[in-house]
């Protein structure tokens, strides 16, 4: 029970945000009106893909001091899940830029372009880890790319954005978050708890992965991940 | 006379026109954001929040399962060691 009372509380956490998502108030806005709950769902989303992308990133520095194939199993993993989470947030965006900004995809605006940017690095990561056969040569070159690959997307999504002269996204472009202005501490309530249900969620699906693919390595090697 | 008519006649539309700035303004400030009042009221955003919430228990169920499956997959490979 000891080691289970963090994944209970992911799912406590993300229930409560379903919830109060629906059935607590929320500013009365124009354009935004009803999708404005949307916040609950579609922020943690991109949340928890920067911690495990930023999980990642430290394993995949902890894997080049010592080559230890545990921290390629972990940063590769992390890896995964942050682009798991990364895909609905970007289709959740998607959907609600079509009825709020009247489009799905404004392909003028900077934080838009810094997303795509940051998941063009890393498909090319995935690509990286499916060309190459040789177990050692993947977690070499993959983890020095992953150094490159946090950074940048770091950069393009939470840097560039808000240096653009302007952006329809809030947050971004001398355009005020939703924090701001729109938020109030009745949504704080509800928001802070699905991040953190979010981040939980992803980080329990990491530790699933992880797990899994270490009996992987254990039957193929015929030894324990050192 | 038709000067004054003329003077009139002015005076009178630019009131017009005025009062026709002035009220739309004052409309568009006064009208409220649309919100699903009526669909709260009926109480059957209960059953979104129901079927949202049976969606995800069911998932993370489902994720427990995979977890103590790999629990015990785990056990059984520190036995056979």
């Amino acid at each position: 029970m000891q080691k289970w009372w963090w994944k209970i509380l992911a799912i406590v956490m993300v229930l409560y945000s379903i919830a109060m998502g629906f059935l607590g108030n929320v500013p009365r806005l124009n354009i935004l009106n009803e999708t404005i709950r949307n916040l609950y769902f579609h922020v943690p989303l991109w949340f928890a893909m920067l911690v495990q992308m930023g999980i990642s990133w430290v394993f995949a520095l902890m894997y080049l001091n010592g080559y230890k194939m545990k921290y390629d199993i972990l940063s590769s993993r992390a890896a995964f899940v942050g682009g798991m989470f990364a895909l609905p947030g970007l289709i959740t965006g998607s959907i609600w830029a079509t009825f709020t900004w009247g489009k799905p995809w404004v392909a003028e605006d900077p934080k838009l372009q810094g997303v795509m940017a940051a998941m063009i690095v890393y498909f090319v990561y995935y690509l990286l880890r499916a060309l190459i056969p040789d177990a050692q040569t993947k977690a070499r070159i993959s983890a020095v790319y992953n150094i490159f690959a946090f950074i940048m997307t770091f950069v393009f999504i939470m840097i560039y954005p808000r240096l653009a002269p302007n952006s329809l996204h809030p947050g971004n472009g001398g355009n005020p978050a939703f924090g701001k202005y729109d938020m109030d501490n009745m949504m704080r309530l509800v928001f802070y708890p699905a991040c953190m249900g979010w981040i939980l969620m992803s980080i329990w699906l990491l530790n699933v992965l992880n797990r899994m693919k270490k009996l992987q390595y254990k039957l193929d090697n015929d030894e324990e991940v050192n | 006379m038709s000067l004054f008519d003329n003077l009139k006649m002015k005076r009178f539309l630019l009131f017009n026109f005025a009062f026709l700035i002035f009220n739309s303004v004052a409309f568009a400030q006064t009208e409220e954001p649309q919100m699903a009042d009526g669909f709260r009221a009926d109480g059957k955003i209960f059953v979104v929040v129901l079927v949202l919430s049976v969606v995800f228990a069911c998932l993370a169920t489902y994720l427990i399962i995979i977890d103590r499956k790999i629990k015990k997959l785990e056990d059984n490979f520190s036995n056979k060691k």
